[in-house]
């Protein structure tokens, strides 16, 4: 061991030292400089790659229910695209009349998708994925349906609330 | 001082005399696809375009959410010929990737990554890799409609990377989506990090380019003695490099960059959204691949399927085993023929639709 061979070399046995063949104390210094070297390294580059990954900050989740649009300006078979909290959502009056909420974040490849009128279907043009207006995956490369959210109506005023779920 | 005495302090701190004996030794093989060597010294003047361009945008580029857009109005609007450096800046940018794509090509054909030159070819495709780099964090910067989502469908296809892929979303949009963080680093990116990594890479590869000289794809005969690289050659190059040139000012001019309504993170995508030419291939592929392939995501599919795409070309002179030992290797050339025409026939369909 090195400490072996530092007591040798103290004891002015070196000629010994070299001859049973145990590092010195120039493998000593060597082994020190290099966990010195690694150690700074590392002190480098934690701070850097904490500096650079961002901190996950908890989504901005929309507290309770966010005017989403006017009805009166939704006639059936019409959508909109409004921010509830940090992320798009989209809000749908369907053909024969109901009013839905889904995310609008296309759960392919995080495109937002919009109401198509001809196809009567939320559509993704990024990549032509389709969600039926129950927002249910149906062509197209997504994999999942668009998570819902849940619709209140007070008056002309619609309101919107994120779902646990979603 | 006269100019003997000046070139001979230049020469007692500079040794010119070396250098211009490396410029005297240099020499370009004569055959029939020497034609092809004329690509590694246009992709490099097309490079210093984007340098020049780049450094005068950067006078009056602000980057942030509030003001990137607006700015880059201004400078095509506004600043004196500011169209015209933006524009070429655009053009030459789509040209570049064009002649990156067929020198590489045309290495790969003539089997030029063979023993010895397998780093001047894994350095090359370092720098194509940087060149992909560039076209995708320059596009973000005008902060348009099409940016936004094209940047978020492509950090997006580096998230579904199982494993690293949320990891490596986090890295590039500095955050969960794509923002004005997102911005920030692009830009970083950009006009630091990039073109840093570039000069590194190019010049490992013209070390090596220098070093081993070019390379004769094996079994063509040379027809007669090699050509000078200084004068001869260079002067060639400049004729192609004026050509392009103006080949880039009639593009400025006829057909200028566009910039799309300002980015709106609470908009849909725009209807026919399409990513720029040379990524039209992974477009059309992720549009192709269906949402489960067994019982995994299409998208991760997609993307582990472009990295080992981008592992393949960088191992090639490493699995063309017979052209390293000097034997001809047809088979070899004829698969990466149809790796690239199957890309070229996506690029094409996408461009069609």
């Amino acid at each position: 061991m090195f400490w072996e061979a530092e007591f040798l070399f103290h004891s002015g046995q070196e000629v010994r030292a070299m001859e049973v063949g145990v590092p010195g104390r120039r493998a000593f210094l060597d082994r020190l400089l290099g966990l010195s070297s690694v150690g700074t390294l590392l002190a480098i580059v934690y701070p850097v790659l904490h500096f650079v990954f961002p901190r996950s900050r908890p989504k901005g989740r929309a507290r309770g229910a966010v005017l989403a649009g006017h009805a009166s300006e939704l006639p059936p078979g019409s959508g909109h695209v409004f921010p509830l909290g940090t992320q798009p959502a989209i809000l749908v009056h369907t053909p024969d009349g109901q009013w839905r909420a889904f995310s609008a974040r296309c759960t392919h490849l995080s495109c937002t998708v919009r109401y198509n009128q001809e196809m009567g279907l939320l559509h993704c043009p990024c990549h032509d994925g389709r969600f039926d207006l129950t927002g249910k995956n149906v062509g197209g490369p997504p994999p999942r349906p668009l998570p819902e959210h849940s619709v209140v109506l007070k008056g002309d005023e619609v309101y919107v609330a994120e779902s646990e779920v979603g | 001082m006269t100019r003997v005495a000046v070139r001979a302090w230049l020469e007692e701190r500079l040794d010119l005399e070396a250098a211009s004996h490396l410029l005297e030794a240099k020499v370009v093989p004569r055959h029939r696809y020497s034609v092809f060597y004329y690509l590694g010294g246009m992709a490099l003047f097309l490079f210093a375009i984007q340098l020049g361009t780049g450094l005068l945008l950067l006078l009056y580029y602000e980057p942030g959410v509030s003001t990137a857009h607006e700015s880059v109005k201004r400078i095509s609007g506004e600043i004196p010929f500011g169209w015209l450096v933006r524009s070429i800046h655009r053009w030459s940018a789509d040209i570049f990737i064009g002649v990156v794509v067929l020198h590489m090509l045309s290495a790969f054909l003539m089997k030029a990554y063979r023993r010895p030159r397998e780093l001047t070819w894994l350095t090359g495709v370092a720098a194509f890799g940087i060149a992909l780099g560039f076209g995708f964090s320059g596009y973000l910067l005008p902060w348009d409609e099409i940016a936004f989502f094209a940047t978020s469908v492509g950090t997006a296809v580096a998230g579904a990377v199982p494993f690293v892929g949320q990891a490596m979303l986090q890295l590039l949009r500095g955050g969960d989506d794509v923002t004005g963080s997102t911005l920030a680093r692009f830009f970083a990116l950009h006009v630091v990090v990039l073109p840093f990594g570039a000069l590194v890479v190019l010049a490992l590869h013209l070390l090596q380019v220098q070093k081993h000289g070019m390379s004769v794809p094996p079994g063509v005969e040379e027809s007669g003695r090699p050509r000078p690289f200084f004068p001869d050659f260079l002067l060639r190059d400049l004729v192609g490099w004026t050509l392009a040139l103006a080949l880039l000012a009639a593009l400025a001019a006829l057909l200028p960059a566009e910039l799309g309504p300002k980015a709106d993170p609470f908009a849909s995508a725009p209807a026919g959204i399409k990513p720029e030419w040379y990524f039209y291939a992974p477009f059309q592929q992720l549009k192709w691949i269906p949402s489960y392939v067994g019982p995994f995501e299409g998208e991760a599919v997609g993307a582990v399927g472009f990295g080992l795409l981008g592992l393949l070309l960088a191992l090639v002179p490493f699995l063309d085993r017979r052209a390293g030992r000097g034997e001809r290797s047809p088979a070899f050339s004829a698969a990466g023929v149809v790796v690239f025409l199957y890309l070229v026939a996506l690029t094409w369909y996408a461009w069609l639709h």
